[in-house]
């Protein structure tokens, strides 16, 4: 067997454990081996690759991955579980920085031979370099180091003008064949500008459908690339998750009730409120001790925790006092809506974290109805996901978006630190309804408290 | 006629990428995201073959961003997702963080 034979035998492997992997990966159970197969696939691949034939600079090769594999194992080894979806984001635009970056590198070799070959790596480097500044963008927006939602009246007109320049560019360079240098340079910094102004307008509630689109798309660019550099297994795994990616994201968009087309182009904003339904009532403040009491001699509590809970790393108390709870015969669940957290299946992840098993935690669909025979729903920082408003005001930007019916439930107890609104802006009508108790406070003292005093209820 | 069969390759591994995910529950949303993440981190085998044949400076330099973003890709995709994975648990067992 020749090493070029050899080489390819290799790759067909690893894309073929990829598949598993990620077959593996969408079922609880077998989760956890899909990834660990996956790695070792992604090793094998490393290791075989040094011999392919003609390969030079190859210490330059080995120091290049020790510098990126170990910063990133450590930086993913240290970062909070809150903070999962930036990381998530952030290793995902290197990903597409990398196909870019390859398809520099093949323009500049004069690699890039025939229509086929041009087109993909046109593409390839359109997409990769969008996804590489349009993640960076999603790192920056989720680790809150850029709070606002960068808007301007003539954004989708300027949005247009860009995508023209790099059609222009894009299909300049495939005709031409041997296009200049300087071509190919404005052809990357217009499409990483591109990935910047298509990015920066859209809200925090829909960066999850965007990192995950942005995933998609790293994954079409390192398939792209693979057919330049023609590894059959880059364009097997690469547009695998490309396709995979895609019908994740609709997913997601689907359990927000967004269209990707709106996520994209009409970003929510808390403005359409002011005309929006006028919300009566008042609120009504309760303290941990009339909370836990309630819950206490309650036959059935629900919680329902957002990402409130999760930043105040409220998750082990919460989960302690539902122990409490059941130990005095109370039934306890959890209820999840798809986008509580900062993406779909980011607050099983939380409470997993703490311990919860997941037998516990139900799915808006599965626990919806049963709110209406549920004595205590118990809302830890969350908001939008529970507004009644989503329901009935047609002029709400959170309109139609489905919700947690926890208004249904007998009691509602609301864990707040104050009185603001949620994410999207848009005033909650369920704090002003008439079964509704609000507990102000950090989620992790609020519940501590609570938790002292159905201590001292026992026995 | 080689190009037509890549052109198969592509739209199996489509059909491919579209049914392994069709059916799964959203509470593996987001490890499923973080593994497929992973996954296109085999963009580091492009980057070594790219630097591997690097002829100037300017590609070198290029290649070896590659290779540098590509295997932080990989790597921090890996561990990210296996701590998430390594979380999910059944049963009534009770345990801490």
């Amino acid at each position: 067997m020749t090493g070029q034979t050899f080489l390819h035998a290799a790759y067909l492997a690893v894309a073929v454990a990829f598949i598993f992997g990620l077959k593996a990966m969408a079922s609880p159970a077998t989760a956890r081996k899909g990834i660990v197969w996956a790695g070792y696939a992604m090793v094998a691949a490393v290791i075989v690759t040094f011999f392919w034939p003609g390969m030079e600079n190859r210490w330059l090769i080995l120091l290049g991955i020790l510098v990126g594999g170990v910063v990133a194992w450590r930086s993913g080894k240290k970062v909070a579980m809150t903070e999962m979806p930036q990381m998530v984001a952030i290793y995902n635009g290197m990903g597409g920085g990398a196909a870019a970056a390859i398809a520099a590198v093949e323009f500049a070799r004069g690699e890039v031979h025939g229509p086929a070959m041009l087109v993909m790596a046109v593409l390839g480097a359109l997409i990769g370099a969008v996804a590489f500044s349009g993640s960076c963008v999603a790192w920056a927006k989720l680790a809150g180091k850029m709070k606002k939602a960068y808007r301007f009246p003539s954004q989708s007109t300027l949005n247009i003008f860009l995508g023209i320049i790099v059609g222009w560019l894009g299909i300049g360079i495939v005709v031409d064949g041997h296009p200049w240098a300087i071509a190919i340079v404005l052809f990357f910094a217009v499409s990483l500008l591109l990935g910047v102004v298509l990015t920066a307008p859209i809200g925090g509630a829909d960066m999850p459908v965007v990192i995950s689109l942005l995933n998609a798309f790293t994954g079409l660019a390192v398939g792209f690339e693979g057919y330049v550099l023609q590894i059959p297994a880059l364009i097997v795994a690469g547009i695998v998750v490309g396709a995979s990616g895609t019908l994740l994201t609709h997913l997601m968009a689907k359990a927000m009730n967004r269209p990707i087309r709106n996520v994209l182009f009409t970003p929510l904003t808390g403005e359409a409120q002011e005309e929006g339904q006028a919300i009566e009532g008042r609120m009504q403040e309760t303290s941990a001790l009339d909370a836990a009491a309630t819950m206490r001699y309650a036959a059935k509590v629900v919680v329902v925790p957002g990402y409130g809970m999760a930043v105040a790393g409220a998750q082990h108390k919460v989960w302690e006092m539902c122990q409490l709870l059941e130990e005095a015969g109370v039934s306890v669940s959890f209820a999840i809506h798809p986008v509580a957290g900062r993406m779909p299946g980011h607050m099983n992840v939380l409470l997993a974290e703490a311990g919860v098993p997941y037998d516990k935690i139900f799915d808006l669909d599965e626990i919806n109805n049963d709110f209406a025979q549920t004595d205590v729903a118990l809302v830890i920082g969350a908001n939008d996901v529970v507004n009644p408003i989503a329901r009935t005001d047609k002029s709400s930007p959170i309109y139609g978006m489905p919700i947690l019916n926890v208004d249904h439930a007998r009691n509602v107890i609301v864990v707040k630190r104050g009185q603001g609104t949620g994410y999207s802006g848009v005033e909650n009508a369920l704090f002003y309804m008439e079964n509704c108790r609000m507990l102000y406070g950090s989620a992790q003292e609020a519940i501590a408290d609570v938790i002292q005093h159905v201590k001292s209820m026992e026995g | 006629m080689e190009g037509i069969v890549y052109l198969y390759v592509f739209m199996l591994a489509a059909f491919t990428g579209y049914e392994v995910i069709l059916r799964v529950p959203v509470i593996l949303h987001t490890p499923l995201m973080s593994g497929s993440n992973f996954i296109h981190g085999v963009v580091l085998v492009g980057g070594m073959v790219t630097l591997g044949h690097a002829e100037t400076g300017t590609q070198m330099v290029l290649g070896f961003v590659a290779v540098v973003l590509g295997a932080a890709n990989a790597a921090g995709g890996y561990v990210v997702t296996e701590r998430m994975l390594g979380m999910f648990k059944s049963g009534n067992r009770k345990g801490g963080a």
